[in-house]
């Protein structure tokens, strides 16, 4: 319950007395396009918005996805990773690094120790160059892809891939917590020059598993 | 500089300062044309621009036009997800909501996402009395609350500071409010937000409430959404257990899809990005993810007197990107600090004068502090007619008494005169054009035009005279009137 | 056709030779002209320094003045904009009839006449300055250019900024003289950057501003209307 506020009733009765009388205004067209991308050149824009902005993006086949995301980890000499309760199995299985599992009590000091993070994701926007993570079973809590300095994200393309962010949309649950995702942390407050690498990871991996 | 703008001389007389200050005009053209150029090639990646500013437009007018019914859902979807709602009818009730909320958590400092309602409440310092440190954490915040400054810029608050500056404020500062800026830092941008990721981290790793604005509220959903680079913005919205966001009434839109429109036309109207690097949207609370303790105060402080103007009101549709101060040539010269309000630029001269009222100085002279170019207005990706509303404000204040606009408004009448009796503008001008050889190029009481600026030669003789001497009699065809009204 | 030339207030007293340029172009491409002398001011300075109710009368006198003209013409943007944007919300049916019939010069030559090369002779160096009226209220676009662009002799040069507002701005220019000068000095500046002899502009008045800037700093560049570019011929050149 909110709080008995006599400001609330203030409020809205300006509010009605400042529109009254005024013309309805109608709500939105939406003649604007739900995509500006034909559906067979999603997964190579996406790919390559993802590096425009300074992700590295990576392409594999399912068979080849394990080999791969132990080699990203050893790459960037991590020794450890933290585990989503719903990451698939075989994601990790070519790796031996210390699996921290996100756990509801795992502060975000302990997280600040962990190197690096695995997930999946809810979709991803070819236009924009943009992951979407829901806190899904493969995704974890919010802050597992936050504390850790480098994140690993596996999407499944093509059927993960959208083109335009109107198409996003119906595909999310806007109940659940929500984070967009494209490119790694940046700036642009200094001379709105852009930089990367702030507060959140510096480094973000997109995988593409295709077929 | 204190962080307030309390008796701010008018907007000429605080511009001057800032025309004569060379490395803040640098810096300022220096910014404003890079990101400038940026801007339109990302919105030339989408040919249906045209249709999402409208589509933003309708959204927004539709929202106000029935904002009571939208609060009210908005409210109803908040408290259904776990969230409190607080309700604040001006700056000081939401400082003290605020400040109560925090001190119920035991906790005597707090991190904060850059948000411009807490900026315009003066927040920090309502916090600072009550003996509560507010830390901002977005890199530019940072660089304005380390150097005692105020920001000049909506999206950008230090773009008034180059590379130089925030090095020197960094290594000063940074150790007084907790750790050090490491030592040999140089100018590098990489270098100076690795200094800010190594200060911020700790405080964001201890905090207990975190305290945020946000770009929108979905009323049907009751989800917020705050856009940002950073991660700062993910830091203060996940990891403490009490999160507080203020946020104006105007931010609220009605349905999930409408977001789809803005996720476009924000990141590309203010950073130049297809996207920015972090969105993030939150409904209430959720069990073991985020803070268990969600507060949202909405905020009047003058929203609803704007609404109750007829045309100043589309002023409520702005989203803050930053636009119009990028393309505007007057906010290139004048500085942000020159418009007195934590909203500076175009969208400030419409908003500051309608959310404080035209009683101030400064407020009753920012309607004037454009040169009604139409750039801003261009940009805008809610359409807001800025020229419009800048005129519409000088018509207030031009009629709201005050000796100088006494005389105009006199000056102005007798104008009038004249142009109503066109033979009384004809005998004007041969007077003039009569004694023209004596005319200086620098007229005493014309000091405004003619310190910086030489008039024009007056001609030999007006147009309507070489036009009767020359073509009066034969070349006009019938018709329209000859009279000369005098 | 009825043509009928409004010269505006500033054209009148201070640049008459735009209005006659105007007069002659017109003239030499066999429209017919009249000037109705009842003309004066369409209001824009009271307008936008704040006095809306102060200009409506000079909105229904204007109107009436050129009322029974199919078009009418004006050597300015910001004028014809002024009549184009605000006559038709004041409340006035008589000036909001006479909204559209309203032409910035360079618009009636191009899409009323349907020419591009007016027959002028201008053996100049000549940069374009689009004033902010011209540019974003009426859309002018790149007639003016193409204009331009088929003047025998002419060398064009392109001015860096162009689209950026030369400080002017009606009362602007003295109510916030020195951002105004700021301004104007950067245009100026761009202008003498590109060495060309002239600065063309489709308003007077900004070309007084920064004309009055370049005349200051002694600066030899010499601002000048576009109708008077395209009324110069081999036979009447401008000089």
């Amino acid at each position: 319950m909110s709080p008995a506020s006599p400001s609330r009733d203030r409020i809205l009765a300006r509010v009605r007395a400042a529109v009254d009388g005024a013309p309805e205004a109608p709500g939105p067209a939406r003649t604007y396009r739900d995509t500006h991308t034909p559906e067979d050149g999603r997964v190579d824009l996406l790919a390559e918005n993802l590096a425009d902005y300074r992700a590295l993006v990576h392409r594999s086949d399912e068979a080849g996805l394990p080999a791969l995301v132990a080699r990203l980890l050893a790459e960037h000499g991590s020794g450890s990773v933290a585990v989503p309760p719903g990451l698939p199995e075989p994601w990790l299985a070519g790796t031996d690094v210390t699996r921290v599992p996100d756990a509801p009590g795992t502060t975000a000091a302990e997280l600040d120790a962990v190197d690096s993070v695995v997930t999946g994701c809810a979709v991803a926007i070819a236009e924009t160059g943009t992951i979407v993570l829901d806190a899904g079973p493969d995704q974890g809590r919010r802050r597992i892809t936050l504390v850790p300095d480098h994140h690993i994200c596996v999407v499944r393309a093509p059927e993960q891939v959208v083109g335009g962010v109107p198409q996003a949309m119906p595909r999310l649950d806007p109940t659940r917590p929500l984070t967009w995702i494209s490119g790694p942390s940046a700036t642009s407050d200094i001379e709105l020059d852009r930089v990367e690498g702030v507060h959140g990871p510096r480094t973000l991996e997109v995988i593409l598993v295709e077929g | 500089m204190s962080g307030t703008f309390v008796g701010m001389p008018s907007f000429p007389t605080a511009a001057r300062g800032a025309l004569a200050d060379e490395t803040l005009r640098g810096n300022l053209r220096y910014a404003t044309h890079t990101i400038r150029d940026k801007r339109a090639k990302a919105v030339a990646e989408l040919d249906d621009w045209a249709l999402l500013r409208e589509a933003g437009k309708q959204i927004k007018d539709h929202t106000l036009r029935n904002l009571d019914r939208y609060l009210l859902q908005l409210e109803e979807a908040v408290t259904a997800a776990g969230g409190v709602v607080h309700w604040a009818a001006d700056a000081d009730e939401a400082n003290r909501i605020v400040a109560d909320l925090v001190k119920a958590t035991g906790e005597s400092e707090v991190v904060k996402v850059k948000s411009m309602a807490t900026q315009e409440i003066g927040l920090n310092e309502a916090l600072a009395a009550e003996g509560i440190s507010a830390y901002e954490t977005d890199l530019a915040e940072l660089i304005v609350q380390l150097g005692d400054d105020r920001p000049s810029h909506i999206l950008v608050p230090a773009i008034h500071r180059n590379r130089g500056e925030i090095r020197t404020i960094f290594a000063s500062e940074m150790g007084k409010w907790g750790r050090a800026a490491p030592d040999g830092l140089s100018d590098a941008p990489g270098e100076l937000a690795e200094a800010a990721r190594l200060h911020l981290r700790e405080k964001f790793l201890r905090a207990k409430v975190g305290i945020s604005g946000a770009n929108f509220m979905v009323a049907e959903t009751g989800t917020l959404a705050v856009f940002e680079s950073e991660g700062n913005g993910r830091m203060c919205l996940t990891l403490p257990e009490t999160l507080i966001s203020v946020v104006g009434i105007e931010k609220v839109v009605p349905t999930w899809r409408d977001l789809e429109v803005f996720l476009q036309t924000l990141p590309r109207s203010s950073t130049a990005e297809r996207m920015n690097p972090y969105t993030t949207m939150w409904t209430g609370t959720t069990d073991g993810d985020g803070p268990s303790a969600f507060h949202l105060v909405l905020l009047d402080n003058g929203r609803t007197a704007t609404l109750a103007d007829e045309t100043g009101r589309q002023a409520l549709r702005c989203i803050r990107c930053s636009a119009c101060l990028n393309v505007c040539p007057v906010y290139e010269r004048a500085g942000g600090h020159a418009y007195g309000s934590v909203y500076p630029g175009p969208i400030g001269a419409i908003l500051s004068p309608q959310l404080r009222g035209t009683g101030s100085e400064i407020d009753a002279s920012l309607p004037y502090a454009s040169s009604l170019c139409g750039a801003c207005y261009e940009v805008c990706p809610v359409a807001i007619d800025i020229p419009e509303v800048l005129v519409h404000l000088r018509d207030r204040v031009a009629h709201q008494g005050g000796r100088g606009h006494f005389l105009e408004r006199a000056a102005i009448k007798a104008a009038g005169w004249v142009f109503e009796h066109p033979g009384v503008l004809a005998a004007g001008e041969r007077a003039a054009t009569a004694t023209r050889k004596l005319h200086p190029s620098r007229v005493p009481g014309a000091g405004a035009w003619t310190n910086s600026r030489d008039l024009p030669p007056m001609p030999p003789e007006s147009f309507r005279d070489w036009w009767r001497r020359n073509r009066s009699q034969g070349a006009a065809p019938a018709g329209g009137r000859k009279d000369d009204g005098s | 056709m009825r043509v009928a030339l409004f010269v505006t207030c500033v054209n009148d007293a201070v640049y008459p030779a735009t209005g006659i340029a105007t007069v002659r172009l017109l003239e030499r491409l066999g429209v017919e002209v009249d000037f109705p002398e009842a003309q004066t001011c369409c209001g824009q300075p009271q307008y936008n320094t704040g006095y809306r109710r102060e200009t409506v009368p000079l909105a229904r006198r204007t109107a009436r003045v050129f009322d029974g003209y199919d078009h009418v013409v004006t050597p300015s943007g910001s004028c014809a904009a002024m009549v184009r944007d605000h006559y038709p919300a004041m409340g006035d049916s008589a000036a909001a009839a006479f909204a559209p019939r309203m032409y910035e010069l360079t618009e009636f030559l191009v899409d009323v006449l349907g020419v591009t090369d007016v027959g002028a002779y201008f053996p100049h160096s000549v940069t374009y300055h689009p004033s902010c009226h011209g540019l974003r209220l009426l859309g002018l676009g790149d007639r003016p250019r193409k204009l331009l662009n088929a003047v025998k002799g002419i060398e064009l040069r392109e001015l860096p900024g162009a689209q950026e507002c030369c400080g002017f701005g009606g009362t602007f220019a003295v109510k916030n003289a020195d951002v105004s000068t700021a301004m104007g000095r950067d245009k100026a500046r761009n202008a003498v950057s590109t060495g060309a002899e002239v600065l063309c502009g489709g308003d007077n008045s900004c070309l007084m501003h920064i004309g009055g800037v370049l005349s200051r700093e002694s600066q030899p560049v010499r601002p000048l209307h576009i109708a008077e570019i395209l009324a110069s011929t081999e036979e009447e050149p401008w000089s």
